[in-house]
């Protein structure tokens, strides 16, 4: 039987901060684990409709019309043009600026609303229905996968920017904002590929 | 320690504790024994399919209840055992390996656990009510499909996937960053214990292969539930969609389950051989290979179903490939051994019986590599007692080990040695004698998965034998669990470090208190509590009076910050809760996507929560 054994005291961490910034943060790790998580799932359904789509004879299949440029150009027009205020609140995060953050957080839930309001109507103008053959399948998967992300990640955003004008911003709270402000831009560059794929592939010919 | 750390770090008492808790050790504890007794039932469920086919034509099983026993058994196994089991010895000794506190997320590895088991229950609760999936563990369509299969069978064993796979990347992302980010200062990357590599290895791969069967059978609900058509050749599906997916991830997880093993046979193999383990970046190297490798060869499940010719020979190729690194691994434990001052205490009596037993199951891999013979092969009894040597020898063994090695820091106690040898030769011995046979049958041409077969067919002699060695490894199994709930009372005290080992792990009291470690170990070799005399080096200055970790660099783990970590929370609990009802009303309707996503958002809401001041400037500042 044994005792634990014997320490010598080497140094003192007492006077470290309690908090961070960027990868340094732990957070900013969890926060990169599950973009790779979701990435995936991306990758992944973005291979499945490949798949259906090289073994198809026409894509898309006679009698559907390719998907409609209008609504889905605006949304990817506002989602870029959003990358501009998310990256000027990711840098007042860092800036530990309070009154910044609160406002610009504010900003990015309007937009995102605004943003997911336009994804409506691209929905609403998406055919052929999902049940009708394996190429409506497969593009309302992809755009449900997408949608859902924006929807997740509004809603994170909503509920930080009523968190921030109610409370007291501590350096963790910063570094949250900035996971946020990295999370929306996952979000914008996810849908390049998706973009691609959905509406695009089918006007390969 | 101080009484005001172990204050910090003490679980609220009686059930609130037990529910509210985010303490590693007790929710690894429970993770490990629900896998446990899961196994337990699996094993039943083995035995009694051996009991129908012990003689030609017996009549305990119909079809019916023999396609349900293989899919429960096989189900249970793969998603329920496995893969969680590996996944809560992590959330059990990584930390402690790292000398520290707790996991990076203590709330996730909660709320893996709290769905984990309603992975659990989502199989053998409809199993209880006579809805029991019967396809296998692979499910594939079109049988799986609307068409084939009405009712639910089909749907509780794709939504018990997503229970279980959301559980383990939660845990994985919970264990990658931990050991990325809460190693010890001087625990550099290439200072850091194989069986962390092993396990951040085996993190990453889940990251990227579970999601590809979630979306898989995300796709097969959908199929049965709102009548899309990824799987319907009619409507432009395909059919070979799902088993693409399916091997995805499915041949990757083989590889989830066997690396963490490395782990642990290298670690054992390092204690009880008194030396560090030969070749040390060799075997990174080769994990990190395999890693990679086993998500380039999938398609040798679906060498059957009428692929290229080309594509065959490339798989074919690459799953070759994979055994080089296995061996390599092989080779260096033999070194170790070669080189060391062997002790055959029970742990190490394991990893040889391991060593036997997966080179076994190696080679009939490397046979069944091959396009050609594999043709011959697929769906017998050959590959029956393949990857059975391969999952139970590669991983099972190295895991029953780690139970007797780790048995002694998680209890205080000593497990038995005579009753740990007599289980020890009775899994062993039953275990060979069972499979071994099951590799002539196939040979013979006797298929899996049928219920019974004539006495024609000359199969009987070896079915017999067969289950006489299930049996004796089942009674062997009852031995281990005897034992270890004998010794949970009677085993002699084990003290902080009674074989004598290298790492961290063992420096801390047996069992070890709920803060695990006074102060922050300082780490300066690959063995740290070698050589034994110096007195072990730590660093102060942690809070005692909350809970805090040190958060250190990726590379060189240098000191960066002192990380609040959270204490017990009723969160992680309902939030599981609200993701398990948004689970199952999915399977009667898609509109539980809409309102079953309110209670999630709501619980999420309220984990994140931060508890801070109220703001003091702007619009919706406190009133003073």
């Amino acid at each position: 039987m044994s005792a634990p054994p014997a320490t010598q005291i080497v140094g003192d961490l007492s006077g470290l901060p309690d908090s961070d910034s960027g990868p340094r943060h732990l957070v900013w790790w969890g926060n990169l684990g599950f973009m790779l998580i979701e990435g995936t799932g991306f990758a992944l359904a973005i291979a499945a409709a490949l798949f259906l789509w090289s073994r198809a004879p026409a894509w898309p299949p006679p009698g559907d019309a390719p998907p409609a440029l209008l609504w889905s150009g605006l949304l990817t027009l506002g989602l870029f043009a959003s990358g501009l205020p998310n990256g000027w609140v990711k840098r007042r995060a860092l800036a530990k600026d309070a009154a910044g953050v609160r406002r610009g957080v504010l900003a990015m839930t309007v937009i995102g609303l605004a943003l997911l309001a336009v994804r409506g109507f691209e929905i609403a103008a998406l055919t052929p229905r999902w049940d009708k053959d394996a190429y409506g399948s497969a593009i309302w998967m992809l755009m449900l996968l997408h949608t859902s992300h924006i929807l997740t990640d509004w809603g994170d955003t909503a509920v930080q920017a009523a968190w921030l004008y109610t409370h007291s911003i501590g350096d963790d709270q910063f570094a949250d904002v900035e996971d946020n402000c990295n999370y929306w831009s996952f979000v914008i560059w996810a849908w390049v590929p998706l973009y691609a794929v959905v509406y695009w592939l089918p006007r390969l010919g | 320690m101080t009484e005001r750390l172990a204050a910090s770090w003490a679980d609220p008492p009686g059930l609130k504790g037990f529910l509210f808790t985010v303490d590693h050790k007790r929710i690894a504890g429970r993770y490990i024994v629900t896998a446990m007794a899961m196994m337990a039932l699996a094993g039943l469920l083995a035995l009694d399919m051996r009991w129908q086919l012990s003689l030609p034509g017996m009549r305990r099983m119909g079809p019916q209840l023999f396609n349900e026993s293989f899919a429960l058994h096989g189900s249970t196994m793969l998603f329920l055992v496995s893969v969680p089991v590996m996944e809560a010895m992590a959330l059990w000794l990584v930390p402690l390996m790292l000398g520290q506190r707790n996991m990076a997320f203590p709330r996730l590895s909660a709320f893996s656990y709290w769905l984990y088991l309603g992975g659990v229950l989502m199989l053998w609760v409809p199993h209880a009510l006579g809805i029991t999936p019967d396809l296998g563990w692979f499910e594939y369509p079109p049988l799986s499909g609307p068409g084939y299969s009405p009712g639910h069978r089909a749907d509780i064993w794709a939504q018990m996937i997503t229970f279980t796979e959301v559980a383990a990347l939660a845990a994985s992302v919970n264990v990658s960053v931990t050991i990325l980010k809460l190693r010890p200062p001087g625990m550099t990357l290439p200072r850091m214990p194989l069986f962390l590599w092993a396990m951040l290895v085996a993190s990453l791969m889940t990251i990227f292969a579970l999601p590809a069967v979630m979306l898989a059978t995300s796709m097969l609900i959908a199929d049965r539930l709102v009548g899309t058509q990824f799987f319907a050749p009619a409507a432009g599906g395909d059919v070979l969609l799902f088993q693409h997916m399916f091997w995805f991830f499915g041949h990757p997880e083989v590889y989830i389950i066997f690396v963490p093993a490395v782990g642990f046979v290298s670690t054992i193999v390092e204690t009880f051989c008194r030396r560090p383990v030969f070749g040390y970046p060799a075997m990174v190297l080769s994990i990190l290979a395999i890693g990679t490798l086993a998500f380039g060869l999938w398609v040798h499940h679906m060498f059957a179903v009428g692929l290229p010719r080309l594509g065959n020979d490339f798989y074919t190729a690459a799953s070759m490939t994979i055994a080089l690194p296995a061996g390599l691994q092989i080779f260096c434990w033999i070194a170790t051994i070669a080189g060391g001052r062997v002790r055959l205490a029970l742990p190490m009596l394991w990893v040889l019986a391991f060593i036997v037993t997966f080179v076994i199951g190696g080679l009939t891999g490397v046979m069944t590599a091959a396009a050609p013979l594999d043709l011959q092969l697929t769906d017998t009894y050959f590959v029956v007692a393949h990857f059975h040597y391969v999952l139970v020898g590669g991983a099972i063994f190295p895991l029953l080990g780690a139970f007797t090695y780790w048995y002694p820091k998680a209890t205080g106690r000593m497990l038995g040695e005579r009753l740990g040898r007599l289980a020890f030769a009775a899994i062993v011995g039953g275990f060979n004698l069972g499979f071994f046979p099951m590799h002539i049958l196939g040979l013979w041409g006797m298929p899996r998965r049928v219920y019974t077969y004539g006495p024609e067919m000359g199969w009987g002699p070896l079915n017999l034998l067969a289950t006489f060695g299930s049996t004796v490894a089942v009674g062997g199994g009852l031995l281990f669990v005897a034992n270890a709930l004998w010794s949970l009372w009677r085993g002699l005290p084990a003290g902080a470090n009674p074989w004598g080992a290298a790492t961290l792990e063992w420096a801390t009291a047996s069992p070890p208190p709920a803060p695990s470690f006074a102060m922050v170990p300082v780490v300066d070799s690959l063995t740290p509590l070698w050589p034994g005399d110096a007195p072990l080096r730590v660093m102060t200055g942690l809070r005692d009076d909350r809970r805090e970790l040190l958060v250190t660099s990726v590379v060189e783990a240098l000191p960066l910050y002192r990380q609040k970590s959270p204490g017990p929370s009723a969160w992680p609990l309902v939030a599981a809760l609200a993701v398990s009802v948004l689970f199952l009303g999915s399977i009667f309707t898609p509109w539980a996507l809409i309102w079953g996503a309110v209670p999630v958002a709501v619980a999420l809401t309220f984990w994140f929560w931060p508890h801070r001041p109220r703001a003091r400037h702007g619009p919706l500042a406190a009133r003073r």
